[in-house]
Parts: C-alpha cells; structure tokens; sequence
C-alpha cells in the first residue's frame, strides 16, 4: 500500500524535522536510500523546483516526492502526512504557550538540537554536491577529472553573487539554469 | 462557518505568494493579519514564529496552525493550514507532471545541472547562516561534528543510523549537559530560519 507507507514516511519527516524545510533533507535521503522511490539527483532537482516556486520549501518538496513516488493522490498523502504531527503538536502546545517559550528544558534540548539540525542539513547539501560539482563514474584519485570544473566556476560565481547583491535566490536558480543550458552541464 | 473561509481564503493568498516559506513569510504575515486585519499582535506572532521553528515540522505550517487555532479553535487551525499549502500543492503538481514528460529532454538535463550548482549554494549559505547561533562552544561543535560524520559517511558505515533517532539523541544531550538556567547561551527566537 504505496499511499499508506508514503503518509507514513513523511509523518516521521514531520514528527523529527526540526527547523524548516532543509532540515527535511536528511528524510528525504533516507527515504531514497531504504525504499528507492527516488534517486538522489530527484532530490536535488525537488530542491531546485521546490525553492522556485511560492509555498513552504518542505511542503513543496514534500508534495513533489509524493508526486514522483504515486502519482497525484501520492503528493497529497506525502503533504498532509509532513503537516498532520504539526498541526497536532502545535495545538496542544498553544495552549500553554508562555511556559513553553520560557521552559528550560526546551531551551537546553534546543542547545543541542540546532547543532544538530545543522550538520543535517550541511551533510544534505554534501550529497547535492557530489551530484553537482562531481563527475560520477571518475575516481577521486583522478582529481583533475574528478571534479566538474565548469560546475565549480558557476558555484563559486553564483556564491560571490549572492553574498553582493540582494537578490531572491529564484533569480540565481533562473541564471543556473541558463548557464547550465548554454554550457552544456549535463 | 463564514470565518472559517476567510480563514482558508487568507491563507491561500498568503501560501501563493510566499517564496521559501518560514521568516519569508513574516512581512506578509504582518501586513495582512497585523495591520489589515487585526487578527493578531505582531508580539503574538513574533511568539508564534518562535515557538514554530522550534517545535517540529515546517515553520510556515506551525504559524498558520496557531493563528487559525488562536481565531477559531481547531478548525481554525486546519482551515488556515489547508489554505496555506492549497495553491503550492497544484503548483508543484502541474510542475512535477511537466517536468516529468520533459526530462529527458536534452536542455531540461542541462537546465537542471546548473540549477543543482545553485542548490548547493542555498544550501551552503543557509549552513553559514545558521552556524554562528548554533555552533558557539566546544560541546556544541562536538554535536556537530558527530552528526555530521554519521550522516555524511552513512553509506560507507557498518550500521545506518536514522535521522530521527539522531535529533532525538541531540535533544536528549542538550538536556543532559545544556547549560544550566543561562538563557543567553541559546537565543530561539533567532535561531534557525526555513
């Protein structure tokens, strides 16, 4: 039953995604590798798609993999599974709301939950990159040929880019994509 | 019953228009439900943004769940969630369909390479972003670290261990050995955004 385990797996991405939508990321790789509904470039392309279009970067990506995995019916399973631990936490946290702002334990559990949730995300970004910067099928003893030089130029530029000017970053995805294009990356 | 669909119908407009979700969507949330509507105080939402990112799940989905259970209950709660990821739910399908027929085609393969390029630098700035309210002492650097080796190097380990079961094991450590009633160490009203 594709749909059930689909609500299911994302109810867990929900339940323990801490921080927003990158942090969804290591779930989403986790979910590649033990059911195989989707390989890692697919989730580097969800990233992609998710962060140009207008909504929650988890929710899209969320909907996306749904889609790719079962369909139509599969996208809102995998949203309504990422947003029902939500929605059922945050109700019963707004009821005392004030003690749990000011709680010390929260804030002693979130002293090692932010570290946490950013190594997650840093080793998410480490697997877009070996899909992005890498040639695959070279070895990494061979590094001149290992390493997709046009792939790091853009990187590095868009990188510089974006510390300078304070654009949105569906600007820097449309550009990628142009370069990408006229460059022949693929 | 009428406020329930103003509720959704808010919240459509909002999730429409949002890029990226969590404090991306505060100036909307602010405009709309501060100063147009009066629905909440901006005090009340700055509580709901920082109890949102800070609790499970996706930021934008925990605000919308308090404000619409703060103006009728739980049903304002689900009306305001169901409202906020209607219109990306038909974006992101109408897009994941087309993109679905097209991606064999040769410039879609090359579009995508340099946009994955790019996912690498969101992601990167949002690490730098992050780090300097998270990682500030040596355990914090330590939980890093280990986390971020298991992760990275899950695929070549004898064991695989679940995201899941590490955030629970990081926010039990936090608890064991966090720092003890000094709250300037941990600011989580600023700390992460998305």
């Amino acid at each position: 039953m594709i749909y059930l385990q689909l609500f299911l797996q994302f109810c867990k991405t929900g339940l323990f995604s801490i921080g927003g939508g990158l942090a969804t990321l290591p779930f989403l790789y986790e979910m590649s590798r033990t059911t195989g509904w989707f390989s890692y470039a697919d989730i580097a392309n969800m990233i992609a798609v998710s962060e140009s279009t207008p909504g929650a970067l988890g929710i899209n990506m969320a909907t996306y993999a749904g889609i790719v995995t079962g369909g139509i019916p599969g996208g809102i399973v995998a949203t309504v599974g990422l947003t029902t631990p939500s929605i059922i936490i945050i109700l019963i946290i707004s009821r005392f709301l004030k003690k749990f702002k000011d709680n010390i334990w929260v804030e002693r559990a979130f002293y090692g939950l932010r570290p946490a949730s950013v190594a997650l995300i840093a080793a998410a970004g480490i697997n877009v990159a070996a899909i992005a910067l890498v040639n695959s099928g070279v070895s990494f003893t061979q590094f001149g040929a290992w390493v997709n030089w046009k792939a790091v130029v853009l990187g590095a530029a868009i990188w510089y880019g974006q510390k300078k000017l304070n654009w949105h970053p569906v600007i820097f995805i449309a550009i990628a994509a142009a370069v990408g294009i006229v460059f022949q990356f693929a | 019953m009428k406020e329930l669909w103003e509720l959704y119908l808010c919240f459509a407009r909002i999730g429409a228009v949002t890029f990226g979700g969590g404090y991306a969507m505060l100036p909307i949330l602010e405009r709309e439900l501060v100063i147009k509507r009066h629905w909440v105080t901006i005090d009340e939402l700055m509580d709901y943004f920082a109890v949102g990112q800070c609790t499970p799940g996706i930021i934008a989905v925990n605000v919308s769940t308090f404000i619409g259970d703060k103006r009728k209950g739980a049903a304002g709660a689900l009306a305001a969630t169901l409202g906020f990821i209607t219109i990306p739910i038909i974006l992101i399908t109408i897009i994941a369909l087309c993109l679905r027929s097209f991606a064999d085609l040769q410039v879609v393969k090359n579009a995508f390479a340099g946009i994955r390029v790019c996912v690498c630098v969101l992601i990167l700035n949002a690490v730098t972003r992050l780090w300097k309210k998270s990682i500030f002492d040596v355990k914090t650097g330590l939980i890093f670290a280990v986390i971020f080796a298991l992760t990275v190097f899950s695929g070549s380990l004898p064991i695989t261990v679940s995201p899941a079961i590490l955030v629970v094991a990081a926010a039990v450590i936090g608890i064991a050995f966090g720092p003890a009633g000094d709250s300037s160490t941990g600011n989580k009203t600023e700390g992460a955004s998305k």
